[in-house]
């Protein structure tokens, strides 16, 4: 009884899945993590279409000008405990294109974030232990709030 | 004090029922799309993880609607338990899923409006055919109560075959599940960006949860009355519903509501039509 209420949030995390000027090849890798051969969803993992009733933003792409107030917009609909994982190049640090006019860098410019998973693009596996190592994090932070 | 313990009973022994279901559900669709799936219990710690959650509202009135929905909806199924009047338990479960309705309605986003617009429709394809179901026991036993079943000769379903057939239908309405998960989508998560749900964060979604597995063994009790002298048959029954509203949402896409409408207007509510009028005509009392 005791280790089901002390695993709360990592056994179910809920993704919000975000897309900054990226290339769509992270958010394919992406959207293949939940496809039977990787099956997300047998770790609890739920790609909601709503940043209310999620717990991990999931951002590929970098941020320019644009899509600046869009991702902290949506960041802040986010309910508390969140955390925010970084997809690829573009999203950790501006990737290739971080010497562009348009570009600001990645994602750490706007939101704070708890995870970067690092490639171009990374591999599906990659990317479910990225999240999974969210959800443990987002576990630490709910037990900081409540102590 | 008898009655105190099997409200208590009721009130817990439900939503575990449900929340196992719920899970079976997650598992065997998992298993069918050839994949792991989820844990059984993963639907409570959905629960405990949304409980843990802040609650972000967007209007003042959301949650008190949700609440509204839990609490009529537990009564509707305890006095389903207690074998009450089975019309006024369709009343009051009717007016738990109108607060869901409001609910949607009240949070002024135009894609909770839009669900909550299409749940309207859905309430008005499935309702017709829970009142001739509740219209033609009527003319069997002579009473509205659950409790006046055990006196017929045969089990329900004997007497009204279309009217079951026209109920299996509506439960696939009911279960919110392909081909008719229109309000919020079930499988994708994403159209209309949930629906009737989108504005529910946190602690008033893990009511609204909490409140489908609740509803889930309402509507399985709803398919029991079919056998209800055959205690092994009416469970048959349900489990066979079940299983038929999960295979059935996992090998069709989901349909329009125009669709739905009119299949449901043309074609199910004739056969519930015509069986009423077999009763009437051959003056068929099951005393």
């Amino acid at each position: 009884m005791a280790n089901i209420l002390s695993n709360v949030m990592s056994k179910s995390p809920w993704i919000v899945h975000v897309n900054c000027n990226s290339c769509n090849g992270c958010d394919i890798e992406l959207l293949a993590c939940l496809t039977p051969i990787y099956d997300a969803e047998r770790l609890g993992v739920l790609n909601v279409g709503t940043p209310k009733q999620a717990d991990i933003m999931v951002v590929t792409g970098s941020v320019n000008h644009k899509n600046i107030n869009m991702l902290k917009n949506i960041y802040e609909q986010m309910p508390s405990p969140k955390a925010v994982v970084a997809i690829g190049a573009c999203a950790s640090t501006g990737g290739v294109f971080h010497n562009c006019y348009n570009v600001i860098g990645g994602v750490d410019e706007v939101v704070p974030v708890d995870v970067y998973v690092p490639g171009c693009c990374p591999r599906p596996e990659a990317i479910l232990d990225g999240i999974m190592q969210a959800a443990d994090i987002l576990e630490k932070k709910r037990l900081d709030n409540k102590g | 004090m008898i009655y105190i313990l099997k409200i208590l009973l009721v009130m817990i022994l439900s939503p575990v029922a449900g929340c196992l279901l719920k899970g079976l559900d997650r598992k065997i669709t998992a298993r069918l799309q050839h994949r792991e799936g989820p844990p059984i219990l993963q639907p409570f710690y959905d629960f405990l993880k949304l409980i843990s959650k802040e609650n972000i509202a967007v209007s003042k009135y959301q949650n008190i609607f949700v609440l509204i929905y839990f609490m009529f909806a537990a009564a509707s199924l305890l006095m389903m338990f207690f074998q009450m009047d089975l019309l006024m338990i369709i009343c009051v479960f009717t007016i738990s899923n109108v607060a869901l309705i409001t609910a949607g309605m009240s949070t002024g986003s135009p894609y909770s409006k839009v669900g909550s617009e299409r749940e309207i429709i859905s309430m008005l394809c499935y309702e017709p055919v829970l009142v001739f179901f509740i219209v033609e026991m009527y003319m069997l036993t002579g009473s509205f109560r659950i409790s006046s079943i055990d006196h017929l000769d045969k089990p329900l379903i004997f007497y009204m075959p279309l009217a079951f057939l026209s109920m299996l239908y509506i439960m696939l309405i009911k279960f919110k599940k392909s081909p008719f998960d229109l309000s919020s989508s079930h499988h994708a998560h994403q159209e209309l960006v949930k629906g009737i749900m989108t504005e529910f964060s946190g602690p008033a979604l893990a009511v609204i949860e909490l409140t489908h597995w609740y509803e889930a063994i309402f509507l399985l009790g709803l398919m029991f009355i079919f056998a209800k002298q055959y205690t092994l048959l009416g469970l048959a029954i349900a489990a066979f519903t079940y299983i038929f509203a999960i295979i059935i949402d996992n090998i069709s896409a989901r349909l329009t509501w125009q669709w739905m409408l009119k299949f449901t207007w043309t074609v199910v509510i004739e056969l519930t039509i015509v069986n009423l009028l077999g009763i009437y005509f051959l003056n068929l009392k099951a005393l």
